[in-house]
């Protein structure tokens, strides 16, 4: 069995993964501020950030500093240990989350160790099990905010969350039943393998297609499980204020933000994996020639950020955006130029970034659109309507599994 | 009586102080809710965080300059305001206002209702979560502002209803200006339908909430779009038309169910009614003629006058040191204004200045239905009730 720390090379492997993962998670969260900001200002049109930096692009780290200095007042009658305990919990176990995902299949060679993307061991039998393990916990976080805030806002929403999340769990792992059912592993590498069962399906290979109901499930109950909108009540900012973190500032309350921005990235990374074929191409194998998407993609918006650029109001967008283009440029020329390996190894990250993008500008265009649920309509809704049908989606593909075993079928 | 203090809970019960700083209590509204779990067994609404002693401090103004104070009452209706009090003074003076000057009286004000219908559906939605429908409203009501201050100088305060007739002539192009808000809001309005009226989540959310039956609203003596969807097709300005009301083809929207649903399609559908009345308004109002009546001594005299005729100086020294005095009695007025019957009552002794004035407050008075409205609802509907109602805490508390 592969050991995580066979030798102390893989201790110091891991360890720096960790400390990639850990700086690339929290930029994309931060740039996931940024990025759901710009969208739903264009939604409403609005301009959004756009005062620091180019195009509000140092917006980020302006809103990180802002919340390193401000005042950090801990309220009367908390209870002390709780109360700091909950943001930690939060962020740790969000954190922790992402360190099951794998981000590729093939291993990155360096020094005579194959570096595989992602934290967890290759052939980790209860992947998807320990993900739900580690996401059912965070429930802990904010019904521990709420409880321990001695006041009566934060007490009702974390009423609510605990409610909220623990009922959207069940359904959240019904619904993922057909596919572990179908793939016969645990394993997320395994669920993406048996996508790739028929190369040359491509896009129609995937778990989404025989599984669109207990997609529509897991997608749901996975919005309800982050807390965001529309099923956002427990922080329901016109009903409770803040929610669960009204009585947290400065960084205990980023501690939180940063918890909700990573479950937000777990969540699309696992829909990704589950049901959109994880780092597969939509394209049959033998299209190669779509092995060029990338630079394809890559050229043009480089040489629009370029122009962009050269047109920006600010000096300072005027050189830095240029530099940006320039690099997104060189890299998809590079990938064309470079001997063929690299553009191969690109493909997966690639195709898994691409996917885990698209649900997350989900997230934020349903956030840009819809109303929010009231409390007793969301819990009717997961109990009455989402679990109910999760579980048919189980008795029927066992049965069309059942069925296929016993005639025979392919 | 029920007061604040009454509410202390018991064993089984939580007493949450919704307000006066709260996201979505319209201002400083401030609500006491005693709650079983999250439904809501009693609610007491506690006033007058935004108390300004407007009706006090009339009394010591002539009664030109207690129009300022009338736009600061009800500020997302501050042409009504200024047209119930100028129309209850006119009422005093038994001034007649020229048809010209009443037609642009009522454009404005209907102006007014669409701006001010466009600020209730965007801060309702807002608070059921539906966060875009909010920017599109203040975007549009923009636009209207955009006339406003086009006509008087102003955005909001604008005191362009003076009286006697108006404080200016349209300004030139004021009539493309109008024209392109009326060819941009139906569609606009039919964007904000598409994201709400048939959105299920919407419907779950204001559906049989908020219920109140056509006779406890009328015991209450609620007016307005409230009392309009429980089925009671009252609007004073076709039960007791001013300002040339009686001349404009319009319909009085009105729905059975008297839920949070039906005041949004209440409001919804009037401001499309509005935009007939500004439509017609438009026709009518002629290129020239006068918009102060023939006064002298009330209205102020023309610059022009003031420079040739030794009486018209004497006037405008008179307007502005002194003021102008009517005879001693009463009048009240009442005006539909986007929230219900606005009424003005003016008292006067013979002085320069009214002896007392009072606004019949639709906000204030429809507000008591609240504690009715919520019983036995959730929290989530409290929020929704308090929207349904559409109250503007300046003129629930003077």
């Amino acid at each position: 069995m592969h050991s995580l720390f066979a030798t102390k090379d893989d201790l110091y492997i891991t360890l720096a993964k960790v400390c990639v993962l850990l700086f690339v998670v929290l930029t994309v969260n931060a740039y996931l501020t940024w990025f759901e900001r710009k969208v739903v200002a264009h939604i409403q049109s609005r301009w959004g950030p756009h005062r620091v930096g180019p195009h509000g692009l140092l917006q980020p780290l302006a809103d990180g500093l802002k919340f390193f200095f401000k005042e950090d007042p801990t309220p009367a009658g908390v209870d002390k240990f709780v109360y700091h305990l909950a943001p930690l919990l939060a962020l740790a176990l969000a954190l922790t989350s992402i360190a099951l995902i794998p981000f590729g299949p093939d291993p990155i060679r360096w020094h005579g160790h194959d570096i595989y993307l992602g934290i967890a061991p290759l052939n980790l039998n209860v992947g998807i099990l320990a993900l739900f393990a580690i996401t059912a916990l965070g429930v802990y976080g904010v019904a521990l905010a709420g409880w321990s805030s001695n006041s009566k806002y934060p007490l009702l929403g974390g009423l609510r969350s605990s409610a909220q999340m623990i009922s959207y769990e069940l359904t959240l792992t019904m619904s993922v039943v057909g596919v572990l059912l179908m793939a016969g592993s645990f394993n997320l590498r395994d669920i993406i393998d048996a996508q790739a069962r028929h190369p040359e399906r491509g896009i129609l290979g995937w778990n989404v297609w025989p599984q669109i109901l207990g997609f529509f499930c897991f997608f749901t109950a996975a919005v309800a499980e982050t807390n965001r909108v529309p099923f956002d009540l427990p922080e329901a900012e016109s009903e409770l204020v803040a929610g669960f973190h009204t009585e947290y500032a400065s960084f205990k309350f980023a501690m939180f933000f940063i918890a909700e921005y990573t479950s937000m990235i777990t969540v699309s990374c696992l829909c990704t994996i589950m049901f959109f074929g994880g780092w597969l191409s939509p394209f049959p194998a033998s299209w190669t020639f779509t092995h060029y998407l990338p630079s394809v993609i890559l050229i043009p918006s480089g040489l629009w950020v370029i122009m962009d650029g050269f047109h920006y109001e600010t000096l300072f967008g005027r050189i830095v955006l240029p530099g940006i283009g320039t690099a997104i440029t060189a890299l998809g020329l590079a990938l064309i130029v470079l001997p063929h390996q690299y553009n191969e190894f690109i493909q997966a990250p690639f195709w898994f970034l691409s996917k885990v993008l698209l649900f997350l500008f989900v997230y934020v265009w349903m956030r840009g659109t819809l109303p929010r649920f009231r409390y007793d309509q969301l819990m009717a809704f997961g109990w009455k309507l989402l679990l109910p049908a999760s579980i048919v989606n189980v008795i029927l593909t066992s049965f069309v599994i059942l069925a296929k075993m016993q005639w025979g079928h392919p | 009586m029920t007061t604040v203090e009454t509410v202390t809970g018991t064993e089984k019960t939580m007493v949450l102080n919704m307000g006066p700083q709260h996201p979505s209590t319209h201002g400083v509204l401030r609500i006491v809710l005693e709650l079983d779990g999250e439904t809501v067994v009693k609610a007491v609404p506690d006033l007058g965080y935004l108390h300004t002693g407007i009706e006090k401090s009339c009394e010591d103004k002539t009664y030109s300059q207690v129009i300022t104070l009338t736009d600061r009452m009800d500020y997302l209706n501050p042409l009504g305001n200024n047209l119930a009090y100028c129309l209850a003074v006119e009422k005093l003076l038994g001034l007649e206002v020229p048809r010209r000057a009443q037609y642009i009286r009522v454009m404005m004000v209907e102006l007014q209702r669409i701006s001010s219908h466009l600020v209730w559906l965007g801060t309702h939605a807002i608070d059921l979560g539906a966060m875009s429908v909010f920017l599109y409203c203040f975007r549009e009501r923009e636009e209207i502002l955009k006339i406003f201050e086009m006509f008087s100088g102003q955005r909001m305060m604008t005191s362009y209803i003076r009286i006697g007739g108006m404080a200016l002539d349209p300004p030139p192009g004021w009539r493309q200006a109008v024209q392109k808000v009326l060819d941009m809001m139906p569609s606009r309005v039919d964007e904000y339908e598409e994201l709400l009226t048939q959105n299920p989540i919407w419907i779950r959310r204001t559906k049989d909430i908020g219920y109140i039956s056509p006779e406890d609203a009328i015991a209450l003596s609620m007016t307005g779009p409230t009392l309009r969807a429980a089925g009671v097709p009252y609007d004073n300005r076709k039960v007791f038309p001013y300002s040339s009301y009686e001349e404009f083809k319009f319909d009085v929207p009105t729905r059975t169910e008297s839920d949070c649903y039906a005041r949004y399609l209440v409001r919804v559908a009037e401001i499309r009614e509005s935009l007939k009345i500004v439509k017609q308004a438009m026709e009518k109002i002629t290129d020239e003629g006068p918009i102060n009546a023939e006064a002298p001594g009330i209205i102020p005299p023309q610059r022009e006058k003031m420079k040739t005729e030794m009486e018209a100086l004497i006037y405008h020294f008179k307007i502005f040191t002194e003021g102008f005095s009517p005879p001693p009695g009463e009048a009240f007025v009442a005006v539909e204004s986007p929230r219900g019957e606005l009424g003005c009552f003016v008292a006067s002794d013979g002085s320069p200045k009214p002896l007392r004035v009072h606004f019949r407050a639709p906000s204030f008075i429809n507000l008591q239905a609240l504690p009715k409205l919520v019983q036995g609802q959730l929290i989530a509907d409290v929020i929704a009730c308090i929207g349904t109602i559409d109250i503007v805490l300046g003129e629930v508390d003077r």
